[in-house]
């Protein structure tokens, strides 16, 4: 690991200034994420500000909602009783993310900023214009089972790791972000990760020093009927293949709102808005499931190695809209 | 090194001398080694020799200097204090230094393992302020005021904890290795079930209850952290599950005298008792 300079924040305005000041500073939460890509030389800050002692903790309701700070906990989040009861959808996909040592460590504000784990993105002896931007790409025609079916670019074909954000890009979270100037600034949730485009090296459109201080849950009636699907190539502690946040509010035997997000398909959570909308109006069918999933599903432009994500995903949609009406997980 | 007459001295030959330039460990004790080195040839001893009682001496002299063994040159000191095992500890360390190479190498807390160093083998898991968390992708730096169990801190004395018992009855391992990551992982968990905390797992999130009771499916997704590659994952369940319910568990192992005149029959007990 190269050197770097260390400092604890405690407060965060101050925290923002230190970071804006110097373009290869950066912070430091749970560190879960930052300290592996140290180790592997993909980052390589030379000043890291530990802002994990701010007072960013707290879960509350706020307008009928609920506001999550930045530096709680993972674990502490999925199991706090309003979230539970209220948002299960995100306690679900918390849990299905990581292990319980790395939950307790990761923060929320640090999970939304999770760098993707492409093996060409991991490894500084390949091309890759996320970390080193004119290089190519090594996944595009490289092995890339793992990849983007949805978004992509001739640029990055990564896709976007957390669990977290899927559903938070489901419930129509919005973040809350301090700037250098002391300004606050609210980012809805479909603006705050970025499609790869020409700047694959920029994940989400915060700016530099910029930091997270809360994440924003407007109040919803899905708590009854939603449900997070992960599905991977083992039972648990992987990535995944491709996830589904699926919630549901019903009007009699009638859809009245559909949400969908699907994770591990592309290079942000993506709202599968095309089988939302196909949804509305009808019965909570199988039939009615299916054809929203295709709807969705025959948009994608998969590669060589992961053809098999287009049928798993309209699969996992279906089965994801199935578990969540039937309501037995929540 | 009493066992070297301190006075001898003599020249090195050359594969003495390009022996020496191959012991990186060595590098820093300078005059110290070279000396050693001419004593130990004066001695009349082989290179293998030479080589394994070097490396002894080079391991021998980062222990026995704690306070001392503070490498000669630290970037970006950071001066942090804790407490470690209920014995409050305080060190400057380099920032890059993770918790884990802190135990290991500055405090002589070796239980804590290094297996892949990047958060995918749990190895490494301690219990920080009563949360098990990942040593090696834990700065010591940030760990200012924070409680640290290892699995040092587990035992009362020569009285092992449940949890260590429960593993040593189930055979919860083979060669050891990720032993101390998953004793110090199954502790914690069995707080966090009485806590009433949720999994992935969890039939309904929603359901509040404290002391939950844990199926094995629990166990398995709870522990999906810690990796074992002996594959001893069968009996560490069965040690988490002793301890968590509280009653006793039969072992699903047994040590059979093998039939003397069937290889086959052997291999067939095997097979039943696993």
């Amino acid at each position: 690991m190269r050197p770097f300079k260390f400092s604890s924040a405690n407060d965060a305005r101050n925290a923002v200034q230190i970071v804006s000041a110097n373009q290869a500073a950066k912070f430091l939460a749970g560190g879960t994420n930052i300290l592996d890509l140290m180790k592997e030389d993909v980052e390589r800050p030379i000043e890291l500000v530990d802002v994990s002692r701010l007072n960013l903790t707290q879960i509350k309701s706020v307008n009928g909602g609920l506001s999550l700070g930045a530096l709680a906990k993972n674990t502490d989040t999925a199991n706090h009783p309003l979230v539970r009861q209220n948002y299960p959808l995100l306690s679900m996909a918390i849990l299905a993310g990581a292990s319980q040592q790395i939950r307790n460590m990761a923060t929320n504000g640090g999970n939304l900023l999770q760098r993707t784990r492409c093996q060409y993105f991991y490894d500084v002896a390949m091309p890759c214009n996320k970390r080193e931007p004119g290089t190519g790409c090594g996944a595009l025609e490289g092995i890339n089972r793992m990849h983007a079916i949805f978004g992509w670019s001739e640029k990055c074909v990564a896709v976007y790791p957390s669990d977290m954000s899927i559903a938070l890009a489901a419930l129509d979270a919005v973040v809350k972000v301090q700037s250098a100037n002391g300004k606050e600034r609210v980012i809805p949730f479909a603006d705050f990760h970025r499609l790869p485009g020409d700047t694959p090296e920029r994940d989400t459109n915060l700016n530099h020093g910029e930091l997270i201080t809360a994440i924003e849950l407007p109040k919803n009636n899905f708590a009854g009927k939603s449900y997070y699907l992960k599905v991977r190539d083992r039972a648990s502690y992987a990535f995944a293949l491709v996830s589904v946040a699926a919630a549901l509010e019903m009007d009699g035997n009638k859809i009245k709102q559909a949400r969908i997000a699907l994770g591990g398909v592309a290079h942000k959570p993506w709202r599968a808005m095309e089988a939302e909308k196909t949804l509305v109006g009808k019965e909570a069918t199988e039939a009615n499931f299916k054809s929203a999933a295709e709807a969705e599903m025959k948009k994608a432009k998969p590669l060589e190695h992961n053809k098999f994500k287009v049928e798993l995903g309209t699969r996992g949609i279906v089965r994801a809209l199935q578990m969540a009406s039937s309501g037995d997980a929540v | 090194m009493s066992e070297f007459d301190e006075s001898a001295e003599a020249e090195l030959t050359a594969d003495e001398a390009a022996l020496l330039d191959a012991l990186p460990e060595l590098s820093e004790s300078g005059e110290a080694r070279r000396q050693f080195l001419g004593q130990a040839a004066a001695l009349g001893l082989g290179a293998l020799a030479v080589n394994l009682l070097a490396r002894e001496q080079a391991y021998a002299w980062m222990e026995t200097s704690t306070e001392a063994a503070a490498p000669a040159q630290i970037e970006n000191g950071v001066t942090v204090a804790m407490k470690i095992n209920g014995a409050e500890k305080s060190l400057t360390v380099d920032s890059r230094m993770t918790l884990l190479d802190g135990l290991r190498e500055r405090l002589e807390l070796t239980g804590s393992k290094k297996g892949c160093d990047h958060g995918q083998c749990g190895a490494c898991t301690v219990i920080v302020d009563n949360r098990r968390v990942l040593s090696c992708l834990t700065l010591a730096a940030t760990c200012e005021g924070k409680s640290v169990t290892t699995i040092e801190g587990l035992a009362n004395g020569d009285a092992l904890h449940p949890m260590q018992t429960a593993f040593v009855k189930h055979d919860g391992f083979q060669c050891g290795y990720c032993t101390p990551g998953q004793i110090c992982s199954a502790v914690a968990l069995i707080n966090e079930a009485k806590n009433g905390e949720v999994s992935y797992v969890t039939a309904n999130v929603r359901t509040n209850a404290k002391n939950v009771k844990l199926s094995d499916d629990e166990i398995r997704e709870r522990m999906s952290g810690n990796i074992c590659r002996c594959g001893a994952y069968p009996n560490i369940v069965a040690a988490i599950r002793e301890v968590h319910s509280g009653t006793e568990v039969a072992q699903t192992w047994n040590l059979h005298q093998p039939n003397e005149d069937s290889a086959e029959n052997m291999e067939d007990e095997k097979d039943a008792t696993v």
